[in-house]
């Protein structure tokens, strides 16, 4: 009657369960006992995939999530509280209410300690008594959470509908007139048991759940009846089909009578009515229990429904082809299929007066319908670009038609807009960008393409010659954030008024807003993915939409900034002198560092590339393609694995060519040097010779020396665990021991230029982005094979060592090889000592630009430490005492150290 | 422990009285307060922790064995101690409100708790922090009331968010890592309720919160110590919406954050700090939407300017509050940081005469 009885739960978000609500799905992959594969993940302590899935349980509709780590070789506890704390990390998992799972109080506890939420224990019961009972119910009211209780006492567990009913009102009593606990909080699990068993007194579990669920529901109107729906289908494990026609038919009946939440495989289940008509039938025969020979009558059909929708969709595989030319175009647009697109496109040019009408007719119509789908997350990147290639193909067919009549009418076609693109001077990357080139080509809009390394003022000057609507730069490096800022300066200087789109995956809305907007208030905005930019692009040409956009945007920015400036101590940093003195002491008394089995330089001229290839980590591939999940479960994917599954088969038919046809050639160069720590920098002596750059400091005894600089943690830690720096890893020069460095730098996309031309005449985008995405997956799986051949035979310090893929790319082997630029040393000029050291341009082909970024792009490059306690950390913030050291260990001025290390600053400068 | 009884039995019944007939008036800031006095180190430590030490407990009842504490670190900054060195100051500011028209003081307790104080090395002061705090804000409502008997006066012990957050890691490399959990919180709450309660506060509010489980810790530890002493104080809860997104910094909304608290069964929840009251709006308009008890709103004078400041004078302020009150949002209201009691005085007169919120409460019993 009042409408303050409502059950309400939270987690980031509220979730008020109303009788509108009809159903709560409680998402049940999360739960060991219920998921062999889950269980695999926690067991072998993959936490980050154990966190994938309960991401995916949220994506597909759960809207509690129940997590089990009821296993009896886990720390049960510990395994809940650790699980627990990650998705807390999560904004998009945490924003559900957690359902604790657990048999044991303590896990439960333990759980609940965790919860910022309100959430659901599942469960407790009269199983050990109402002392018991009454005493866990308490506990969860202090700990403000609401609870499943199971109908089982101290007699066992109800299987009759009346038993339901004496265990369920008792408990309910016992709750709300004893306690005060909240009859909204309470959620009734009144055991669901397996049905089409065989055995006779099973028949009816399901007819007597559904009848104690109408009664439970009009005795106790603000609680809840819910149950763990899998167990109901138990004997039909290994057809899933069935599986999941029996879980919809017995909901909906369930539903119907009262029950109104349940543990399900979120997303697996289908619709009632869209069941195959004679499946629903004899499931809702075995439900409902019907007759006598229902369950013969389900096994009859069983094995027939196992396999049975795949057969159907091979058939149908052609019908599009019967419907008409446009819905055809639609069609072969929206499904990526470019084998008949030449013939539609000339069937409806035969039937238009002017070939543009083609383009801004059916083809710009399915084009749209993939923008929707797209828009909705309904199609992923991939299909996007597949859908452009399409597009271009078509568009490429039109053209001399259209050059004709232009030739005669001087009529041109009319563009969303143009855009002018480039990756900034400096930088080498451009998957990101040669997406989000395409996808805005989707729909409509012209891109001009600059390419890559392209300085500003080429990008100002093509964009006037253009008559350009707006400008996008990207670029990945750290120093390209700094090249963006001097783009946004120049187009103030030399009065432009066109936005600026910033975009790449080192940029973000804070870096935009706070460095790079304030040198360009006519309009800069911060492009987050591919997926952003149509939107973006169109709110920006749309007379309707540009201001008060781009008013949304500059609020925002300016919101950022003061933010900013108010930020108070988020991360505490300590001085540099006190990070030092929390800095990683390895011990050097008792350990000798081994000594490289092959002390200078070793160039490797031509790898195979069939080596490489089992070491590949794809899990990035589909990232660059924005399809997130871990290789391989992403392939399973409930909802990109289509998807994934496509491209990987596409990936790996044009790396099958790399390889045979040698599109590619690996280089690389490896060398190591005899090193010792002084302060935060280590030195390495190497004979004069082999360092032409600098001569003078070690005349006497024809040595240089070469100074590696490196930057401390600041972060205030406590004392176990250490403010790190890679210097820590190598002996102090005062103590006397011989220790070493090593360096490598290696390739894998030399020759790719020919391959990308070819692709481009083609229009096929698609393929020109596998082939640069693959090309970066085998430089870092050279890398990765190179950091093997040094640990086990150049360095040699673990000749034992036998690792698999999977744990290489976790990481499990001793030392490390941390690249100049990234998190453990994020300063990206330190690639020229590196250079030197190895010669890599004369050794390997790989340049540096200016921005110190590698040419090819697929390169890597980085130093060797071979310490056991060595591991990779992320700098992070810097202060200025520390900013101010090191500029002067690098010869610097405190400004120069400031620009290169902008990201890391921990203040404003100047 | 809703069904514990009252502690002071009378003023819950006075405290009731007030909020059915009006809305109450709570204080403003007391570190903005703090900050005119412009105290320095030696301000800070007054005669008992002058020579360094804390003459008092190193020669109390530990022994002359006992480590000497509170030497290492500087103390400024410490303004909870300030219950202990400066006790005349705190009794002022107190006074001001209280004549400003606040029916409600807050007691100066905000960082008193053993995770805090934990940055002065002045963990062993927790009890006297919170129990001297509690006098000061107790003994200036005496006197209040002493010279308006018709006029309850409140005394509200805070329980400040502590320097540490349980559902956030402050390792942005290790999601999974908390450099506080649970327990230790409850523990140190309760430890510091023992000191409000002693100290003889009606009403315990914990505030400025950013971290719900935080909050949960510490209506844990309150409970916690109603048990023990067998009998209970109305709560106030007000969380802290940290910036326009719109959430807590532990990512709630407002209406997320007051079904996670509201088993506490509170005499009221809000939110406090961090926006100004233009910003808070829409944030305490959804809790006066589903809150089944009282709702408060202490907003700070408008957001910090570039050097830290407020700006917001009193008269915008109250003309924003009252606002709020005219739209029947609010039951207390009061100020954050950067409030003065003339702040305080405009808001009283700006929600003077409007009726209170009204809210309809869940029966307690199943029907």
């Amino acid at each position: 009657m009042s409408e303050a009885r409502y059950t309400r739960l939270s987690g980031l978000e509220p979730l008020v369960i109303t009788p509108e609500t009809l159903f709560v799905n409680v998402g049940e992959r999360t739960n060991v006992t219920g998921s062999a594969r889950f269980r695999k993940l926690i067991k072998e302590d993959r936490y980050d995939e154990a966190v994938e899935v309960a991401r995916q349980q949220v994506e597909s509709g759960a809207q509690i999530l129940d997590v089990n780590m009821d296993e009896g070789l886990l720390d049960s506890e510990a395994a809940m509280v650790k699980f627990l704390r990650l998705i807390a990390a999560e904004p998009d998992i945490a924003r559900i209410p957690v359902m604790v799972d657990s048999s044991k109080w303590s896990v439960i506890e333990a759980g609940l300690k965790c919860l910022q939420g309100k959430g659901v224990v599942n469960s407790i019961s009269l199983k050990e008594g109402e002392e018991k009972f009454l005493d866990e119910a308490r506990k969860i009211m202090r700990y403000g959470a609401a609870t499943v209780v199971m109908a089982f006492d101290e007699k066992g567990q109800a299987d009759t509908v009346a038993r339901r009913l004496e265990i369920c009102t008792r408990s309910y009593e016992l709750l709300t007139r004893g306690l005060g606990f909240p009859p909204e909080d309470i959620i009734f699990d009144s055991n669901i048991f397996p049905i089409g068993t065989g055995i006779e007194e099973h028949a009816d579990n399901a007819v007597n759940f559904i009848e104690a669920a109408r009664e439970l529901k009009k005795r106790f109107p603000y609680s809840h009846v819910s149950g763990g729906v899998s167990n109901v289908s138990f004997s039909f494990r290994g057809n899933n089909t069935v599986r999941d026609a029996i879980h919809s038919v017995f909901l909906y009946h369930a539903i119907k009578a009262g029950m109104d939440m349940g543990i399900v495989n979120a997303g697996a289940m289908p619709i009632y009515d869209d069941l195959d008509p004679e499946l629903r039938e004899r499931v809702e025969d075995v439900v409902l229990n019907r007759r006598p020979d229902a369950t013969e009558r389900l096994m009859e059909i069983a094995e027939k429904h196992k396999g049975g929708t795949r057969e159907q969709d091979n058939g149908n595989a052609l019908a599009w082809r019967e419907l008409p030319v446009a819905k055809r175009l639609e069609h072969a647009l929206v499904h990526g299929i470019d084998q008949y697109v030449v013939e539609d496109t000339e069937e409806v040019r035969k039937t238009t007066t002017r070939t543009l009408d083609v383009i801004e007719g059916p083809l710009m119509d399915g084009m749209n319908v993939v923008g929707d789908l797209f828009g909705a997350g309904k199609m992923f990147l991939p299909q996007v670009v597949k859908s452009a290639r399409v597009m271009k193909k078509a568009v490429a067919y039109l053209l001399p038609f259209m050059e004709e009549e232009k030739m005669k009418s001087g009529d041109a076609g009319k563009t969303n807009g143009k855009i002018v693109m480039a990756t900034v001077k400096g930088d080498v990357h451009d998957i990101g960008k040669n997406i989000v080139g395409v996808v805005l080509a989707c729909n409509n809009f012209e891109v001009v393409d600059l390419g890559v390394m392209v300085p500003a003022q080429k990008i100002l000057d093509t964009a006037i010659a253009e008559h350009a609507d707006m400008i996008g730069v990207s670029g990945l490096i750290t120093p390209s954030l700094e090249e963006m800022a001097h783009v946004a300066r120049e187009m103030k200087r030399q009065n432009f008024t066109i936005p600026l789109l910033i975009g790449g995956a080192t940029t973000s809305r804070a870096h935009t807003a706070i460095k790079i907007e304030p040198n360009y208030e006519s309009a800069c905005v911060w492009v987050k993915d591919a997926s952003r930019a149509v939107g973006v692009a169109q709110s920006l040409v749309s007379k309707a939409l540009v201001d008060d956009f781009l008013a949304k945007v500059r609020a925002e920015y300016a919101e950022v900034r003061e933010r900013h400036k108010n930020r108070g101590p988020a991360k505490r940093l300590v001085s540099l002198d006190a990070a030092r003195a929390n800095g990683a002491r390895p011990d050097f008394k008792d350990y000798a560092p081994p000594a490289p089995k092959q002390a200078g330089l070793t160039v490797f001229d031509d790898i195979p590339l069939a080596d490489l290839l089992p070491m590949i980590d794809w899990t990035p591939f589909f990232q660059a393609w924005e399809l997130h999940g871990r290789y391989p479960a992403i392939l399973e994917d409930k909802i990109v694995g289509a998807q994934a599954m496509e491209l990987f088969d596409d990936a790996r038919a044009m790396l099958d060519k790399v390889v045979k046809e040698k599109w590619l050639r690996a280089r690389a160069v490896i060398g190591f040097w005899p090193a010792s720590r002084v302060g935060d920098d280590i030195e390495i002596s190497l004979p004069a010779l082999q360092w032409e750059g600098r001569g003078g400091d070690g005349v006497e005894d024809q040595e240089t020396r070469v100074m590696l600089h490196h930057l401390r943690q600041q972060a205030d830690k406590p004392a176990e665990r250490p403010n790190l720096c890679l210097a820590d890893f190598v002996a102090p020069r005062d103590s006397g021991v011989q220790d070493w460095i090593g360096g490598f730098a290696v390739t894998a996309g030399l020759g790719i230029e020919p391959h990308l031309e070819r692709f481009k005449r083609d229009n096929d985008d698609y393929s020109a982005i596998i082939l640069k995405a693959l090309a970066d997956r085998l430089a870092e799986a050279l890398a990765e094979w190179m950091h093997r051949e040094v640990r086990t035979k150049y360095w040699g310090y673990a000749a034992g060592e036998s690792l698999d893929n999977e744990a290489l790319i976790a990481e499990k082997y001793r030392g490390i090889r941390p690249a100049p630029g990234y998190p453990a040393c994020p300063d990206h000029t330190e690639k020229t000592t590196l250079f030197r050291l190895l010669d890599a341009t004369g050794n390997t082909g790989i340049e540096l630009t200016e921005g110190f970024s590698m040419y090819p792009a697929a390169s890597v490059s980085g130093w060797y430490f071979s310490h056991p306690d060595s591991r990779y950390f992320v700098v992070g913030k810097l202060t200025q005492d520390q900013v101010r050291d090191y500029a002067k260990r690098k010869g610097w001025t405190l400004a120069e150290a400031e620009r290169w290390l902008s990201v890391n600053l921990d203040y404003d400068p100047d | 422990m809703n069904n514990l009884p009252w502690l002071h039995r009378e003023r819950v019944e006075q405290l009731e009285a007030a909020l059915a007939e009006r809305i109450l008036v709570l204080d403003g800031a007391m570190g903005t307060m703090l900050q005119g006095h412009a105290l320095d180190e030696a301000g800070y430590r007054g005669e008992r922790f002058a020579h360094g030490c804390d003459t008092r407990h190193s020669h109390g009842h530990h022994g002359e064995h006992a480590t000497p504490q509170g030497c290492q670190r500087d103390l400024k900054g410490d303004n909870d101690l300030l219950s202990l060195t400066r006790p005349d100051i705190i009794r002022e500011i107190h006074v001001a409100y209280l004549d400003a028209g606040a029916d409600m003081v807050e007691t100066n307790t905000f960082n008193s708790t053993s995770i805090s104080q934990a940055d002065y090395a002045l963990q062993h002061l927790v009890h006297e922090l919170n129990r001297e705090g509690a006098h000061l804000a107790r003994a200036a409502c005496d006197a209040a009331e002493a010279r308006a008997p018709d006029r309850p006066r409140f005394a509200i012990g805070v329980l400040g968010p502590t320097s540490r957050t349980a559902s956030l890691s402050p390792d942005v490399n290790n999601p999974g890592f908390r450099n506080v959990d649970f327990d230790e919180l409850e523990a140190a709450y309760a430890e510091a309720t023992r000191g409000l309660v002693e100290g003889g506060v009606d009403v315990v509010m914990v505030e400025t919160i950013f971290d719900t489980l935080n909050a949960k810790a510490a209506l844990a530890g309150v409970a916690r110590v109603f048990d023990e002493i067998g009998g209970r104080l109305p709560i106030m809860i007000s969380g802290t919406i940290t910036d326009r997104s719109g959430r807590t910094l532990s990512g709630q909304t407002a209406e997320a954050f007051w079904y996670s608290v509201a088993h506490a069964r509170p005499l009221s929840v809000g939110l406090n700090c961090a926006l100004g009251a233009k910003d808070l709006r829409e944030h305490v308009e959804a809790l006066a939407r589903i809150a089944d008890c009282a709702v408060s709103a202490h907003p700070n004078a408008g957001l910090p300017n570039e050097l830290g400041g407020y700006d917001e004078t009193p008269e915008q302020m109250a003309g924003t509050l009252g606002g709020f009150a005219r739209d029947g949002l609010l039951n207390i209201v009061g100020g954050c940081c950067g409030t003065t009691p003339r702040h305080i005085a405009a808001i009283a007169s700006a929600v003077r005469g409007v009726p209170p919120r009204t809210w309809k409460r869940a029966r307690d019993i199943a029907a």
